[in-house]
């Protein structure tokens, strides 16, 4: 905008100069063909028997005519006499004199602005000396229709040197902005896991902050791969003395007959394995939230996945008895990550199998709706209420009917954190009227050509 | 069964060798990736479970060992890293299953016994008493050539007691094996089981004989 505004003024500037300019220009051609036509008046006088003999050429007129359709007056004074032409024609005096002696002035006469030139001649009549003074004038009319043209020429002439001055400044700042801009895409065009440094072609004088960037850059993905070294350090230094522990009391649990110990080691066991799940759970929920930043989307197909997961939880089931049926569809892909979709179904799967009777049935739906990939998980399990349904999705949140079982109330949380990650949602219901949990997921569905396209 | 345990932790180690003992399986230990490269070197293994942070090196190394040289010999590893990229990174390396630490040992058996299962079983499972054909490892029993299909629980029970024909069993021991710690169950489940197997076994000739106040014993068939 400013830049317009500057490119205006100086616009207007010049149109102010070429129109004084103009104007100039225009008023000395009229007094030049002015003062020809009276030098060739004053030419054209001459002595003759004695007397004055003015016979007025006809170029002398005619040359003014050339200009336009302006009225021309003439006055021919012997003296302070006048010999022939308008005798009320003022003589110009005290104007502009230009170097050969003519006077210029611009006057007003019978009702028009007239420009008007005096110019005089030495003659010698009868040995006495005779001053010739010849005058003539000629309306502005062609003078001003020539500054007229002039000045409209020259505001057409601004406005287009405005116009393209506008449209070369903005293509200026666009070439000059475009690698920039290049840049500026190159980076924000990358997901939020993209950690690789920056090589887009960045203009030279960008050059130290590209350099600051993937310092930047180097210094997080260092960070972030400490933290992943840290969480897998943190669980194996927690899990390991918990694995002892949990042996130890396993085998003196076969050792011990009195009752009430046998119930303090099953209840030492219990809590050990809730201290590891916890321990576990903990981990993977800061797993999501590190993947989510850190790791590249890639096609995933749900029902493969589901399957695999089950196939390593059957023998868990199998343990109580437990069936899970599961329905595929074909083609169930989602933009993810597996590991981390992987990890939401099975936390799925642990809290339906956790939560079932022996000998009940899990069933497990993976269907396409529409645009969305549908995973549905139904227990016969002890289900919740609907008020608790939004509560449980938050951390260490667990439902008031699950006391006595053992949970760290993580694993909705890292379902729900995974799902939203992947821009699709988490739903808890009831599988019937009577009992049972039904838990939806449904992510976005992509197609492969809409991928590979 | 003959299993190979690679395992550092002496504590756990013997706990799970002394319950897979229990179950009727014979259990190599070895502490070190060294030990263990020489007892696989020299003694054919229907399983082996593996650990990962051993003292001198990656239990990993073995399994791709394994791998590269085919051997087929099926593999559980035993983790405590819980990054799920790691567990991934075990199956893609051909371990058949994995098991986070700590385990329940009834889940460690029923992975065993799946992993087993899946690489086409072996016929040495088979246990013929009486009328009464049982193999433990496809989870089947049929009585006079009749196939009865079995619960889990129920499976398990007559496993247990069948692994040690006319020994007491009391119902604690029982508990203790059959069901999850994260179970709370009486012991009177157990005479619900029992029952049932009564019920399968009726005319095999194998019987279940409850001693009172005791538990319960396999009686097999007076020849």
């Amino acid at each position: 905008m400013s830049l317009l505004a500057c490119v205006a003024t100086v616009a207007l500037v010049l149109f102010v100069i070429v129109q004084s300019y103009a104007s100039r220009l225009a008023e000395d051609s009229q007094d030049q063909i002015l003062q020809a036509s009276a030098t060739s008046i004053l030419d054209a006088i001459s002595i003759r028997q004695g007397g004055l003999l003015v016979d007025i050429p006809y170029s002398a007129l005619s040359m003014l005519g050339t200009l336009s359709d302006d009225r021309v007056f003439y006055r021919i004074q012997r003296g302070n006499e006048t010999i022939t032409g308008y005798d009320d024609l003022p003589v110009s005096t005290g104007g502009n004199r230009s170097k050969e002696g003519f006077e210029f002035q611009t006057i007003n006469y019978r009702g028009d602005a007239v420009r008007a030139v005096t110019g005089s001649r030495d003659l010698t009549l009868n040995s006495e000396r005779v001053v010739v003074f010849v005058t003539v004038g000629q309306t502005r009319n062609g003078h001003e229709e020539v500054l007229r043209s002039i000045v409209q020429n020259t505001l057409l002439l601004c406005l287009g040197f405005v116009t393209i001055a506008s449209l070369i400044g903005y293509l200026a700042v666009q070439v000059s902005l475009m690698p920039l801009r290049e840049f500026a895409d190159a980076i924000s065009r990358r997901g939020p896991h993209d950690l690789r440094r920056v090589t887009a072609r960045a203009p030279t004088e960008m050059a130290p902050l590209v350099t600051s960037l993937n310092d930047l850059i180097d210094r997080l993905r260092f960070s972030l791969a400490r933290t992943e070294d840290f969480l897998t350090e943190a669980a194996h230094r927690v899990r390991t003395p918990l694995a002892t522990v949990r042996a130890e009391a396993e085998v003196a649990l076969h050792r011990v007959e009195k009752d009430e110990n046998r119930q303090s080691l099953r209840n030492m066991i219990r809590a050990i394995d809730q201290t590891s799940r916890a321990a576990g759970q903990l981990i993977d929920h800061a797993m999501v939230s590190y993947r989510t930043d850190s790791v590249e989307l890639k096609p995933v197909d749900v029902s493969n996945l589901c399957e695999e997961v089950i196939s390593r939880l059957a023998p868990v089931a199998e343990l109580r008895d437990i069936v899970v049926n599961v329905t595929t569809q074909a083609d169930c892909l989602v933009q993810g990550d597996a590991i981390l979709l992987q990890n939401a179904v099975q936390n799925l799967l642990d809290n339906a199998i956790k939560y079932s009777p022996s000998g009940s049935v899990i069933d497990v739906v993976i269907a396409m709706d529409g645009q969305h990939v549908i995973v549905s998980v139904s227990d016969d399990g002890i289900g919740f209420s609907d008020t608790e349904a939004e509560r449980l999705k938050q951390r260490f949140a667990r439902g008031d009917n699950a006391k006595h079982i053992a949970g760290s109330g993580l694993g909705l949380t890292i379902v729900a954190e995974v799902v939203n990650s992947h821009g699709g949602e988490l739903s808890l219901g009831r599988r019937n009227a009577f009992r049972g949990a039904k838990v939806i997921i449904r992510l976005p569905h992509i197609s492969l050509c809409e991928e590979s396209g | 069964m003959r299993y190979l345990l690679v395992e550092d932790n002496l504590q756990l180690a013997s706990a799970v060798a002394d319950r897979l003992s229990l179950s009727g399986h014979a259990v190599d230990h070895a502490s070190e990736l060294a030990t263990a490269t020489a007892f696989v070197s020299t003694t054919d293994y229907d399983l082996i479970l593996l650990d990962i942070m051993l003292p001198d090196g990656d239990g990993r190394s073995l399994l791709q060992h394994f791998r590269t040289v085919s051997d087929e010999t099926p593999v559980i590893v035993l983790t405590a890293r819980s990054e799920v990229s790691d567990r991934v990174s075990i199956l893609d390396l051909g371990a058949d299953d994995y098991i986070m630490k700590p385990f329940d040992f009834s889940e460690l058996e029923a992975r065993c016994r799946a992993v087993l299962r899946r690489r086409g079983g072996t016929a040495h499972n088979l246990v013929s008493m009486g009328k009464m054909q049982f193999d433990s490892m496809a989870g089947s029993l049929s009585v006079n050539g009749q196939a009865i299909v079995l619960r889990n629980k129920e499976l398990r029970l007559l496993e247990i007691l069948l692994g040690s024909p006319e020994t007491l069993f009391s119902k604690a021991r029982l508990v203790d094996r059959l069901f999850s710690y994260d179970e709370e169950v009486s012991e009177n489940a157990i005479e619900v089981y029992v029952a049932r197997l009564r019920k399968h076994l009726v005319n095999s000739g194998v019987s279940i004989e409850t001693v009172r106040g005791l538990g319960y014993k396999l009686v097999p068939p007076n020849e």
